[in-house]
């Protein structure tokens, strides 16, 4: 029998100069980074001593010392997220009609997908800083940085779904003289409602998660609590506030989930 | 014949109408509600100044001082390598928990699962700059608790994505190849991982994406990058440095992105 090479997975990446190029460039680019990252290592194993203690600490959280705040801060964050989805769903309605290629007459599209592009650029903590300078510290700063995110997101997707309807349903209700309001109302919006529902209670779900973060800025809710208690090393309190976040998110992510599936 | 009004078309039953009108009432109800709280905890004479204020603000921010743009590449390069780093410690750890976690790849659909479901679900509830936050505390500031941060933080994100395409590959092959008596890690290699592969790479380039938009504020809690150039600068209100820092991170974040649109348009 003729010495037949061993038989081999096709590669990911065909052209063997691409792929053995990448590899190259790959391994360079890790020894630059690595060469580069000046670790302090007694600081290290000092942090490891306390990073013992802060995973130790989520054998005993403690929500007892600082009830108060945390209930507080979690109230506030509630109340953030559920206005913030509210406000941000009403304004990214008109903006996503207006992003709709099929919809809107050209300067009103270039508009709207202007505010989209916008609202998605900035990281959420980024415009929180400058809503704080502009609002003062507190929970609003926090519902406009909020529900400003909330109008890319829901705006991009709704157009999205908007440019990809069926159009001949639209055609149907215009057949029969419907004014453009009628034809939105009867032609668009019930082919993309229940997709629109669900992506709200997402983006509550989103809302809620980003609200914890906000808070180390300046922005209220849950998320300054938790900054507080790590500033005080009070690792137990932290587990405590972590552990609930997790748990909300988890309930939100299930309930949205649900409602979501029932939708379909 | 005239139409009479219950020969009207009704979308829903009265009872469906019922129901739902309840449920945006309690919906009002609670967005009142809600509203009443913020407004207890709002001063609304500094809301009032917002205007004034965000006039200011983009009044100092202009000019723009182009002169710090020389020392934040070095921060910058800080930032990618937090962002690549992160995402290879994402990976190498999030692939194991989503071979765990999906239903035709875990050893134990029982007492695995839930574990790896568990932990994939933590790290994407907590958001990378709470990792950081917490990391800084423990390994004191710097790049590497940036690092951990991103990587902990995309364990989940990699590990989420991963098992559903894990998931929803193609059980022919998988037969096929355990029908020529393949044992259970050559299953893996020739049945599952060649019909995952184009996702994997997608998934990765798609959270070094994201992870570069996230570690550019990283620097904010202290964990290195051009973030601590940011806060460095917002507290000692520098706003024509913040100008700069805005755009350099606005430019890494498109370049980044496009990078990542065109990968992922090859490989899918």
């Amino acid at each position: 029998m003729r010495d037949v090479a061993r038989w081999s997975p096709p590669p990911l990446i065909r052209n063997p100069w691409l792929r053995y190029g990448l590899y190259l460039g790959g391994a360079v680019y890790l020894a630059l980074a690595v060469g580069t990252l000046h670790i302090n290592w007694a600081r290290l194993a000092l942090g490891l001593e306390r990073g013992w203690a802060f995973v130790s600490a989520f054998g005993h959280p403690n929500i007892v010392t600082h009830w108060r705040e945390i209930e507080e801060g979690f109230i506030e964050s509630l109340t953030m997220t559920v206005v913030a989805t509210a406000a941000g769903v009403a304004i990214s309605l008109p903006v996503g009609l207006g992003a709709a290629r099929n919809l809107a007459p050209m300067p009103v599209y270039l508009l709207c997908r202007g505010i989209i592009a916008i609202s998605r650029t900035f990281p959420e903590i980024i415009v929180a800083i400058l809503f704080v300078k502009m609002f003062g510290f507190g929970p609003l700063a926090g519902v406009a940085t909020l529900a400003f995110a909330t109008i890319g997101f829901m705006a991009k997707l709704l157009a999205e779904d908007i440019e990809d309807i069926d159009a001949t349903q639209m055609e149907a209700i215009r057949a029969t003289g419907a004014s453009p309001m009628q034809i939105i109302n009867y032609g668009v919006q019930p082919q993309v409602m229940a997709r629109f529902i669900g992506l709200s209670v997402y983006r509550l779900d989103i809302n809620f998660r980003e609200s914890a973060v906000i808070g180390i800025v300046g922005a209220g809710g849950i998320g300054a609590t938790l900054n507080t208690s790590f500033e005080r090393y009070e690792f137990d309190t932290a587990a405590a506030i972590l552990l609930a976040i997790i748990g909300i998110v988890m309930a939100t992510e299930y309930a949205s989930s649900l409602i979501r599936g029932r939708l379909r | 014949m005239p139409i009479t009004e219950n020969k009207l078309w009704r979308r829903h039953t009265p009872a469906g109408s019922l129901i739902r009108w309840v449920g945006w009432l309690l919906a009002v109800a609670l967005l009142v509600q809600c509203w009443d709280i913020l407004n207890e905890n709002t001063i609304w004479d500094f809301v009032y100044d917002a205007p004034a204020q965000a006039a200011d603000l983009i009044g100092r921010m202009f000019p723009p001082r182009w002169s710090v743009l020389p020392s934040l590449w070095s921060p910058l390069w800080d930032t990618i390598n937090m962002a690549t780093l992160g995402t290879l410690l994402g990976v190498l750890l999030g692939t194991p928990v989503a071979f765990l976690a999906a239903r035709n790849t875990t050893p134990s659909a029982a007492f695995i699962r839930p574990l790896a479901l568990t932990v994939i679900v933590s790290s994407r509830s907590i958001n990378a700059l709470i990792w950081a936050l917490l990391l800084v505390t423990v390994l004191g500031p710097g790049v590497l608790a940036g690092i951990v941060a991103i990587g902990l933080r995309s364990i989940g994100f990699v590990g989420k994505l991963l098992y559903e395409a894990i998931e929803e590959v193609d059980n022919k092959q998988v037969e096929a190849i355990e029908a020529t008596g393949a044992t259970g890690p050559q299953r893996l290699i020739y049945a599952i991982v060649p019909q995952i592969m184009p996702a994997f790479a997608g998934i990765v380039v798609y959270r070094w994406d994201i992870n570069i938009r996230e570690s550019a504020v990283l620097g904010l809690v202290g964990a290195g990058g051009i973030g601590l150039q940011l806060n460095a600068s917002v507290s000692r209100l520098a706003w024509p440095e913040v100008t700069v820092i805005f755009a350099a991170i606005l430019v890494t974040v498109f370049i980044s992105e496009w990078v990542s649109a065109q990968v992922r348009q090859r490989i899918i």
